[in-house]
């Protein structure tokens, strides 16, 4: 059933200072931008909150640039604006990747990056890349801006460090030395959650990430190691099968899930190369 | 709240958190945009907003304030793509189709099979099989061009 959407209040953000103004005093209040998920919760009668702060008024937050080597997204960026980045396509690729597979073009033009993650889904498209991407959460709050490791910003499912007066700012991805891949695999290639999606990049120290087999997006350190340490493919398999442990859910069972990232292992094994 | 609906200044006083979707509907009587799923999976609700194809299920109605929006009605029914829909039975039921011609205003002029499975992925059709769209969107041929004035300015309310 729907919600009351009618009955809830939504202040438009005047300035980050205004906006990080409301979350200090309106506890519960709900940040929102793209809506592309906060929208189909309300629909189905799941309302976050019944308080809601609009951040789409804030272009800074929307900036994509590079300082240095360090390659910062602002939270409000959309997919669209990822895919068509020219800082993000040479940096980031497999980004651009992820950023191409979520929804359509009507949801990319209105998702935000911030919202993938502040969502907190298992699921999240572009969480596996910011895990092996090594990225960093900027934080800010009326008090101040901290920095957090995205592999440690998520506490279980759906939880995270952010505190309750924060905003996710931005995200910033440092230089990714060796060779980047992704892949989702749903049901179908456009509008469908994904059911295993991976992120991978290939060098001496090989770094994976995988979605939707665990309560959080996971970094796969055992399977890491092995590679690392030359193991072979079979066993690197036989390793990541023992590291994840899925679920059976709506979308997928835990046994199909384990096969498909021990598949997605051996495809991004085949189709990288150690440089 | 003001926006430009379809080329004209529009002036509204909604709850903000109202869907762009139930706005263009009950409020300016514009029904062209249709309703499928209201969760953003099938495409039918599309409108553009500033030139761009958005669900407009998805929309709190606020955010367009100040913003262009450009429903069905703003291509005034003498669109090539609307002609091409009809020659080449791009539609059966008809649910989708606003959508889907609202999402196919991003395409250029010649575009590839990829290109517009592409643009129309997040559009579902449950008769034609999408064929027939195809067929439609390529016999629009170079009349098919993104919309941003659309060419039967001030018809909204």
């Amino acid at each position: 059933m729907r919600s009351p959407v009618s009955s809830y209040l939504l202040h438009r953000a005047r300035s980050l200072t205004d906006a990080l103004r409301v979350m200090r005093d309106a506890p519960g209040t709900v940040p929102l931008a793209g809506c592309t998920d906060i929208y189909v919760a309300l629909e189905f009668g799941r309302p976050p909150g019944a308080r809601y702060l609009d951040l789409s008024t804030l272009a800074p937050l929307r900036r994509i640039t590079l300082t240095g080597d360090t390659l910062s997204i602002g939270a409000m960026a959309t997919y669209t604006s990822i895919i068509r980045s020219r800082l993000v396509r040479a940096r980031l690729p497999m980004l651009v990747s992820a950023a191409r597979e979520v929804g359509g073009a009507q949801i990319q033009h209105r998702g935000t990056i911030g919202g993938n993650i502040a969502n907190a889904s298992p699921a999240g498209d572009t969480l596996p890349v910011l895990s092996v991407a090594g990225a960093t959460i900027v934080l800010r709050s009326a008090g101040g801006e901290r920095r957090v490791p995205f592999t440690e910003f998520y506490t279980g499912y759906r939880t995270s460090r952010r505190e309750s007066g924060e905003l996710i700012v931005a995200i910033e991805v440092p230089r990714v030395e060796g060779q980047q891949w992704f892949r989702k695999v749903g049901t179908r290639a456009a509008q469908a959650i994904s059911k295993v999606v991976m992120a991978g990049v290939r060098s001496s120290a090989p770094r994976l990430a995988l979605g939707s087999v665990a309560a959080t997006v996971v970094r796969l350190p055992a399977t890491e190691a092995a590679l690392a340490g030359g193991a072979s493919l079979d066993e690197a398999a036989r390793v990541l099968a023992g590291e994840i442990a899925p679920i059976d859910d709506l979308r997928s069972t835990a046994d199909y899930r384990r096969a498909v990232a021990v598949n997605l292992l051996r495809q991004f094994w085949g189709e990288t190369q150690a440089s | 709240m003001q926006f430009t609906l379809n080329g004209a200044a529009v002036e509204l006083t909604v709850p903000p958190m109202k869907r762009l979707l139930d706005v263009l509907r009950e409020e300016c009587s514009l029904t062209g945009t249709k309703e499928g799923c209201g969760e953003g999976e099938c495409g039918a609700c599309t409108v553009l907003l500033d030139g761009a194809p958005v669900v407009s299920c998805l929309v709190p109605v606020a955010q367009v304030e100040g913003h262009e929006v450009t429903t069905i009605e703003g291509l005034g029914g003498d669109h090539p793509l609307q002609h091409a829909f009809l020659q080449e039975v791009g539609a059966q039921c008809g649910i989708c189709t606003p959508g889907m011609i609202m999402a196919a205003l991003s395409l250029g002029p010649k575009p590839s099979l990829a290109q517009m499975r592409s643009a129309l992925a997040g559009n579902l059709c449950r008769c034609t099989g999408y064929e027939a769209i195809y067929r439609a969107i390529r016999a629009a041929g170079t009349a098919t061009r993104a919309v941003t004035r659309p060419p039967n300015a001030g018809r909204a309310p």
